[in-house]
């Protein structure tokens, strides 16, 4: 649709250039619209990938003592007699309207019960608090790990090849390093065992105080501060070095301004695009690490539900779950990619 | 709300102190350039620094700071182990290694260090471990120290876990296992995306184009959520049979970090491809094999190798959480992510046995201290090659 702009082509005149330019919401139409293909597409191999399991729903649900009977009994309830296709767009069409399914577990306990298996909890209401509690995670680590890395970021360009900055450089080089697990362990020995500030298990149920949930989440939120923090204030790092070669900022600094000025009021502006960048890409990194983390600490978010599906092999929470995090994964990176292209108008052009 | 109030008192009185110490600096001196020339907050930052410094010497004399006494002498001895090391290799040696490690910074000789004995250990653990990794050795015994007047035995170092065996083996043998299962998946993850993206580069056209796309929705999965999910599958594939499953995901996951590999080679052999001794190959008439293994991979080597050591500990990583999370490396067979989720609850003794505590931070830590000391070398290796002075 952007026709490549001619290098070089200077004679044109100033009409013909500005049509070649391609307008930016169209470009950001078009990343919209490869966003949705690629969460289509992630889609059809989630669900091709379910569909490969040995047999069929059927024989997972009923495990080692299936008999031919019940099999085909579930079989026909669950509509598993029909073509994959049809199947795949009847899913894709619920999940979009946020029918995400039973869950096996759910539907298994509810028949041990006696209960009308049609009366057992949703994939979607069982998801739908714990979506609601990771996000919660999510923007608390946010609030504190974004200020933390760029003004250690910034302090690290300023005070650069010096001890502080070698030190930072090692600590987050340590920091990005290490799985979740050791940090959070080493967190709560020192900030739940030993010294008994926080608590270790952040069991967090409706109806608590926002104050309270604060205190419970807080632990989790510091050990996924410390692994997103490390990148986030490498790239702030560079991207603010990388400018102080420029003649603007040594105007600015032969005027005789202070460095710390110099870099707040010159140089970050002009930074800003690619930490605006790499924010984005650690947030969606956090989706991934939420998944240890919330395990760690009894964290009743979509992660941990998505490891106990995984292991007791209930298909329909593990597609979902997927799909959830892929669905924000690739979100983020879409919303890295627009905001780059919005704050860097040299993205626009095509080379 | 003490805390804070406690909090905002230090941070006043920091700043009087750094305000006085430019202040009598400037006196003393009478307007030396180094005080004269001194903003604020490289005052501040020397205070900060002096008072960390008084903080831990402080944290040292306490009775009850163990974990910060074991951490400090840690991180001593590696320094001088490294150091040591590094002078080492300045004096034996080739000429080229003798030159790499005079220009080494200690970070780098700490992580090839490390490497070493990790291999060391990998490889000989047979040898080194006084006992099998899945043999049940005695009574259950989970008093590390090996004290008898603590209630320890002399045998088991480390204790036995649960079931009796010698955690001490179990954590040489989580060495070869985890590591060795790690390096193995790496190099299988480079071997498909790396010939897999050099093809790609060389041949171009529709197979580029089909292989780029496929790439891009694959990596549009974050990659432990792809791998927990196919591990879902591969557990109903394998049925019980534990190695099988450990199979699978040794698959699994250089299957999917192959795709990250695959598009650093494809970027890589796009830059050469473009090269006049490409097309001067092309014109002699030479074949697909010798244009990727005799001109392109000679010429991807560095960025490669940066690549590979990163890719290393992601993949460890990945292995390690998935073995944490219960769905990784199966039983029988040691390995440090299993370790650190069965021995998690001995962290809530720290209080009366820092040792038991200490146990599942120290196969927690073993993942951690590899991953960081490759970085490290990487690292080095990235800023070698990039000749950048920032």
């Amino acid at each position: 649709m952007s026709a490549p702009v001619g290098q070089g082509d200077f004679t044109s005149g100033d009409t013909a250039r500005r049509k070649d330019v391609p307008n930016v919401f169209a470009i950001i139409l078009q990343r919209l619209l490869l966003g949705l293909l690629t969460l289509f597409v992630v889609s059809i191999i989630i669900f091709a990938a379910v569909n490969m399991l040995p047999g069929d729903f059927a024989q997972v649900i009923l495990g080692q003592g299936a008999t031919p009977e019940a099999t085909e009994a579930i079989r026909r309830d669950l509509g598993l007699d029909r073509p994959v296709v049809l199947r795949y767009f009847e899913w894709l069409g619920g999940a979009l309207q946020g029918d995400l399914g039973r869950s096996f577990a759910q539907a298994n306990f509810a028949s041990f019960v006696g209960a009308d298996a049609a009366g057992g909890t949703t994939v979607l209401q069982q998801i739908a608090p714990r979506f609601a509690n990771t996000m919660f995670l999510a923007g608390v680590t946010a609030a504190i790990a974004v200020p933390f890395a760029v003004g250690l970021g910034i302090l690290a360009a300023l005070y650069r090849n010096t001890v502080f900055d070698k030190g930072t450089n090692v600590f987050a080089l340590t920091s990005i390093s290490s799985p979740e697990f050791f940090l959070a362990y080493v967190l709560i020995l020192f900030l739940a065992v030993l010294n008994p500030i926080l608590p270790s298990l952040s069991n967090i149920y409706a109806g608590m105080s926002l104050g309270e949930r604060l205190e419970r989440s807080l632990l989790p939120a510091l050990t996924l501060t410390l692994v997103v923090t490390a990148h986030m204030m490498r790239m702030t790092r560079a991207a603010i070095i990388n400018l102080l070669a420029s003649p603007y900022i040594e105007m600015a600094r032969l005027k005789g301004m202070t460095p710390m000025r110099v870099i707040v009021r010159h140089a970050l502006p002009n930074a800003l695009a690619p930490i605006i960048n790499v924010i984005a890409i650690n947030l969606a990194y956090l989706i991934t690490g939420v998944v240890v983390v919330e395990v760690v600490f009894v964290y009743p978010g979509i992660g941990q539900l998505f490891v106990d599906a995984v292991k007791t092999r209930d298909i329909p929470v593990v597609q979902a779950c997927c799909l959830i995090f892929a669905a924000a994964y690739i979100v983020l990176n879409l919303v890295a990619d627009i905001l780059s292209i919005l704050s860097n108008p040299r993205l626009r052009h095509p080379r | 709300m003490n805390v804070w109030l406690w909090a905002l008192a230090a941070l006043a009185t920091l700043l009087l102190a750094a305000y006085a110490l430019r202040a009598a600096g400037r006196a003393a001196t009478a307007g030396a350039p180094a005080f004269r020339d001194m903003t604020f907050a490289v005052a501040f930052g020397y205070v900060l620094a002096a008072a960390a410094l008084a903080g831990g010497v402080w944290l040292w004399v306490q009775p009850g700071a163990v974990f910060f006494r074991w951490a400090v002498q840690f991180f001593a001895m590696a320094t001088a182990a490294a150091f040591l090391f590094r002078l080492a290799g300045r004096h034996v040696g080739t000429e080229a290694t003798r030159k790499a490690f005079r220009q080494m910074p200690l970070t780098a000789a700490f992580g090839l260090l490390t490497i070493l004995l990790y291999a060391v250990t990998a490889i000989f653990a047979d040898i080194l471990a006084p006992y099998g990794q899945s043999e049940v050795v005695g009574a259950v015994n989970m008093l590390p120290g090996g004290d008898p007047a603590t209630g320890g035995d002399p045998a088991h170092p480390l204790g036995t876990d649960q079931i009796g065996r010698d955690l001490m083996s179990r954590l040489i043998y989580g060495a070869q296992n985890t590591v060795g299962i790690a390096f193995a998946t790496t190099c299988i993850a480079f071997f498909l995306g790396g010939s897999l993206g050099f093809l790609a580069a060389t041949i171009g056209g529709w197979l580029d184009n089909l292989l780029a796309r496929a790439v891009d929705v694959l990596m549009a999965i974050p990659s432990l959520i792809f791998a927990l999910l196919l591990m879902t599958i591969a557990s109903a594939w394998a049925g019980n049979q534990q190695w099988q499953l450990t199979l699978y995901m040794v698959i699994i996951i250089a299957v999917i970090d192959s795709t990250r590999v695959f598009r650093l080679a494809r970027a890589v052999g796009q830059s050469i491809v473009v090269m006049d001794y490409i097309e001067a190959a092309k014109l002699r008439g030479e074949g697909l094999g010798y244009l990727i293994f005799r001109e392109i991979l000679p010429n991807a080597t560095a960025p490669l190798l940066a690549e590979f050591g990163l890719r290393f500990c992601f993949v460890f990583l990945t292995i390690a959480a998935l073995s944490f999370l219960g769905v990784g490396i199966q039983p029988p067979l040691a390995d440090w992510g299993t370790m650190v989720r069965d021995l998690a609850q001995f962290i809530n003794f720290a209080a009366f046995s820092p040792l038991a505590a200490a146990l599942p931070l120290m196969a927690a830590g073993a993942i951690a201290l590899l991953t960081v000391a490759v970085n490290f070398v990487v690292d080095w290796m990235l800023h070698r090659s990039s000749g950048l002075k920032d």
